[in-house]
């Protein structure tokens, strides 16, 4: 038999053992898309270093309910860094100071006792706010829907190994389509524009094989509902790929440039 | 309530074939006078969504997010199986069947397990057809890895981030439909109700997370496809948003619950580091295949792993299991590191963990392979506990993960209720007690891509319905219900916060109730006592939570307060489950039913059925159904790993 049971710990009687900080927050609190929003000041004590700075914010929201103030309202999801659910703009930087880190996996042992945070919401023309650090980022749906994808309908499609694709080709497809449609690139670009994001998309496919048949329409149309959505244009500031959570290079620019710059003068 | 499996005549390997020819069809050209609703975006939702669109039917989707590109599916990292045999070590559909149906310990339907093996490799068709970035060998053809459980490689992987590869490419088909018009999206909406016509399923109310309002949409089909209730523990490694609700609001409407308590308890996870702690982090158990896990052999050892020399480790799973070793099922896994710090020998600050190392890997391999390998993982890890595992082994415990158990489904997919389908992590059909590594992904775009699209056709085929829209009374029933809810939810908020609980709090305590007498090991007793402390919690609830704002706006407070009041009822019938099912299984272990080694003892002579809950009203106890499993193509066999 297994030995007796011993009282099963889930998150109680842990001993800390870690630092802990205290911190000050200036947190942009906004009721709605229509209203206007502001600054707030709030502080807290006792802050783990290893706290997620998701769950830094959840500390807050647990103390301003018990006060019986209104919780500050954020995107979140997974809470690994993968779904693109999270994100605001620390002190002046998409996802806060950590590269290659989405907020959610920014830890607070990045930070300082003393420390006053400027949390912002992920500001676009093309992101209307929704409440406090919530915004709308649907517009990087639409661009994909304009023919971010391959049309093949289920069912009937050749065997995985009829195409042989070279691993190093695999490979950098991966790199772009690593992509997790945060909007970071679109938040820290002074013009407001997601190429980083369309190029990975395009990047993506028209490295694959599977992509080449549609691979002018798609530049075409994707670049043309970018424009539509109200995204600018890029000046190679290179902001976004400077706080991309995922590393891609500016380079899915450069090949979106191109295969625009092909499909529209060589139809 | 009568379970009928509908499972097809004819040899195992020919049900599906027989099946899809005796299915009834929809003429194309009638196609789009049916209406489906999919609710939930992941794999199953989000390719069922794209194929039914494809085939013709209107579609509305309806995910909780800000986008159908988010969905939990996202976050699986491992891999995805098929029964390709591209590595020629022997694999077959016959193999993957039989790990599949012999990995859940003899507690799933083999002809679902068998047709699940047979489309798999078409699924890995598909998303290389749809340029999905799997990884490749130097000759450009597919790679593979063999994973958690299995002996032959037959994971196919987009480096550690198969899942977010293979919902972006149902993302893209989805995109397509929508672009297409065939699909309307409808995002950030919670399901409320489901909403019955005449005993068939022919709608859902949906709250709109941004302006609290409540919609009626009708149809003549509606499929779930929300996934698993994992976050009933509060800490888990689901989403934060990932929630009950919507197979909960079935099952009070008559849908069957099958084996509840069949929580998978997944056994690489970084270990819980704080009470503020608001969910774990899953690492592959791919990990695994490199990683050897240790404890120092001497309880209470708090030496730096590096001073402790290798005979004084204890490497638990290659010692009692040598032909499988670090690469045992995950609930084998996660009961012997449970086991190991039960008995003292559990490492980091809080004596919950185990070493996962390594060091010999790199010795082997070199860096450069290990990074090319697991790279993202090792990223990860350090990124959340400021460690590297190149220099040192990282720290693990069990997490819970997956639930296996979901809205009991005929060979059509079909719940209790006539045209309301359950897809992926959402249904019961083909885990068993216990799910593979690399199955859930198989599972859920099978369902959606190759199984749903037949077996739709077929309901619709068959079946005379009456158009009903959303101004039937039903639906404003339905609403109405919605509203009283909610009011009922506020209520005890009125006074303010004085001596009230936040959501969170209260949500918490529900968690570590059923982590210590419903997780990894379960007694009666245990059982029974949480049985007797749930009411108290609930009451609680109801009491005394407190929840800020209004129902009428953008309130995160109170989303978490509906999905914990359902989670609450749940439970319930989670720990019946449990203290019903008295023998051992898969994940399910009862502390009376060992065999001698501490091994689960199933007891297939009382045991060998799928339980399904049948609701009766509140604060009435459920009835339970029995669907009797037989096995006719395997012999069911005690597991052994050894």
């Amino acid at each position: 038999m297994l030995p007796p049971a011993r009282e099963v710990t889930n998150n109680r009687d842990l001993t800390m053992i870690t630092k802990s900080i205290d911190i000050s927050l200036e947190i942009w609190r906004q009721k709605d898309s229509k209203a206007t929003g502001d600054f707030e000041t709030y502080t807290l004590q006792n802050i783990s270093t290893d706290m997620s700075f998701l769950e830094m914010l959840d500390v807050l929201n647990e103390n301003l309910t018990r006060e019986g103030r209104d919780p500050v309202a954020f995107d979140h999801d997974c809470r690994e860094g993968i779904c693109g659910m999270c994100g605001a703009v620390i002190n002046g930087i998409a996802h806060g100071p950590e590269p290659e880190t989405t907020l959610c996996q920014l830890h607070m042992r990045h930070f300082n006792s003393g420390d006053t945070l400027v949390i912002e919401p992920f500001r676009s023309r093309a992101f209307p706010i929704m409440k406090d650090l919530i915004t709308d980022r649907s517009a990087l749906d639409r661009v994909i829907q304009a023919g971010g994808y391959v049309s093949v309908n289920t069912g009937g499609t050749p065997d995985g190994n009829a195409i042989p694709i070279p691993s190093a080709t695999a490979e950098l497809a991966m790199d772009a389509a690593s992509c997790i449609g945060c909007g970071a690139c679109v938040a820290s670009c002074p013009n407001g524009a997601a190429m980083l994001f369309s190029g990975a998309k395009i990047s993506q496919l028209s490295l694959l094989p599977q992509g080449q048949p549609e691979r002018k329409e798609r530049a075409m149309a994707m670049v043309t509902v970018m424009d539509k959505e109200g995204f600018g244009n890029c000046t190679n500031e290179r902001e976004c790929e400077a706080v991309c959570p995922k590393g891609i290079s500016i380079r899915n620019i450069a090949i979106m440039n191109k295969e625009y710059v092909k499909a529209s003068l060589l139809g | 309530m009568e379970l009928k499996s509908n499972v097809p005549e004819g040899p195992l390997a020919d049900k599906w074939d027989n099946h899809r020819f005796s299915s009834k069809l929809v003429n194309p050209a009638n196609r789009r006078k049916y209406k489906a609703i999919v609710v939930g975006t992941g794999l199953a939702g989000a390719s069922a969504s794209a194929t039914l669109a494809e085939q013709g039917y209107e579609v509305s989707t309806f995910c909780i997010q800000d986008s159908p590109r988010r969905a939990h599916s996202i976050a699986a990292q491992g891999g995805i199986n098929a029964a390709k045999n591209y590595q020629n070590d022997g694999d077959s559909i016959q193999r993957l069947f039989y790990d599949t149906i012999k990995g859940g310990d003899f507690r799933s339907r083999e002809a679902n397990v068998y047709r699940l093996a047979q489309v798999s490799n078409n699924i890995i068709d598909q998303c290389v057809a749809q340029g999905v970035p799997f990884a490749r060998e130097y000759g450009g053809t597919l790679a593979n890895r063999s994973f958690g459980g299995a002996q032959v490689s037959r994971t196919f992987y987009a480096r550690g981030q198969t899942g977010q590869q293979l919902l972006l490419g149902a993302y893209s088909a989805l995109s397509r439909q929508i672009k297409a018009g065939k699909v309307t999206m409808h995002t950030r909406q919670e399901m409320m109700e489901l909403v019955l016509v005449d005993g068939t399923a022919r709608g859902i109310v949906t709250r709109d997370i941004i302006s609290g309002k409540l919609t009626s949409h009708s149809a003549d089909v509606v499929i779930l496809a929300t996934g698993g209730y994992g976050n009933a523990y509060f800490l888990s490694t689901n989403a934060m948003a990932s929630n009950v609700t919507a197979a909960w609001r079935a099952h009070r409407k008559g849908a069957g619950f099958a084996n509840p308590c069949f929580v998978q308890i997944h056994p690489t996870c970084i270990p819980v580091h704080g009470s503020y702690q608001s969910k774990l982090t899953l690492m592959s158990e791919s990990l695994r295949n490199d990683g050897r896990v240790w404890v120092p052999e001497k309880p209470g050892d708090t030496r730096k792993p590096a001073s402790i020399p290798e005979d004084e480790r204890d490497y638990y799973l290659e010692n009692k299991y040598p032909s499988f070793g670090n690469l045992v099922p995950r609930d084998v896994a996660s009961r012997n590191a449970k086991e190991q710090c039960d008995a003292g020998k559990g490492v980091g600050s809080t004596h919950l963990a185990v070493y996962l190392d390594f060091a010999e890997a790199i010795r082997r391999d070199g860096e450069a392979t290990i990074l090319k390998k697991y790279g993202n993982l090792f990223q990860m890890y350090e990124k959340i506990t400021d460690s590297n595992p190149l220099h040192e082994p990282m720290m693990i415990y069990p997490a819970v993960h997956y639930t296996m158990g979901g809205l009991w489904v005929d060979y059509n997919l079909m719940t209790t209720i006539p045209g309301l389908f359950a897809i992926g992590e959402c249904n019961f059909s083909d885990h068993g007690a216990n799910r593979l590594g690399a199955s859930a992904l198989m599972q859920g775009l099978a369902d959606g891509y190759f199984i749903i699209g037949t077996t739709i056709a077929n309901y619709l085929g068959s079946t005379n319905m009456e158009a009903v829209d959303a101004d039937h009374p039903q639906f404003q029933d339905a609403e109405k219900q919605v509203q009283n809810r909610i009011a009922k939810l506020l209520q005890s908020s009125e006074g303010g916060p004085e001596g009230k609980l936040t959501v969170d709090e209260i949500h918490k305590e529900l968690g570590l109730l059923l982590w210590d007498h419903c997780g990894m090991a379960r007694d009666k007793k245990g059982l029974e006592k949480a049985l007797t402390e749930l009411p108290a919690i609930q009451e609680k609830f109801w009491k005394h939570v407190y929840i800020p704002g209004t129902g009428e706006e953008l309130n995160q407070s109170l989303e978490r307060a509906g999905r914990l009041a359902d989670f609450l009822e749940f439970a319930e019938i989670m720990i019946r489950d449990a203290l019903a099912r008295e023998e051992s299984c898969g994940c399910h272990l009862r502390e009376e039913s060992q065999t001698e080694e501490n091994e689960a003892r199933r007891d297939d002579i009382n045991y060998s059925h799928v339980a399904v809950w049948e609701y009766q009203g509140t604060k009435k106890e459920p009835i339970l159904h029995k669907e009797e499993l037989s096995f006719e193509n395997v012999t069911p066999s005690q597991r052994s790993y050894k």
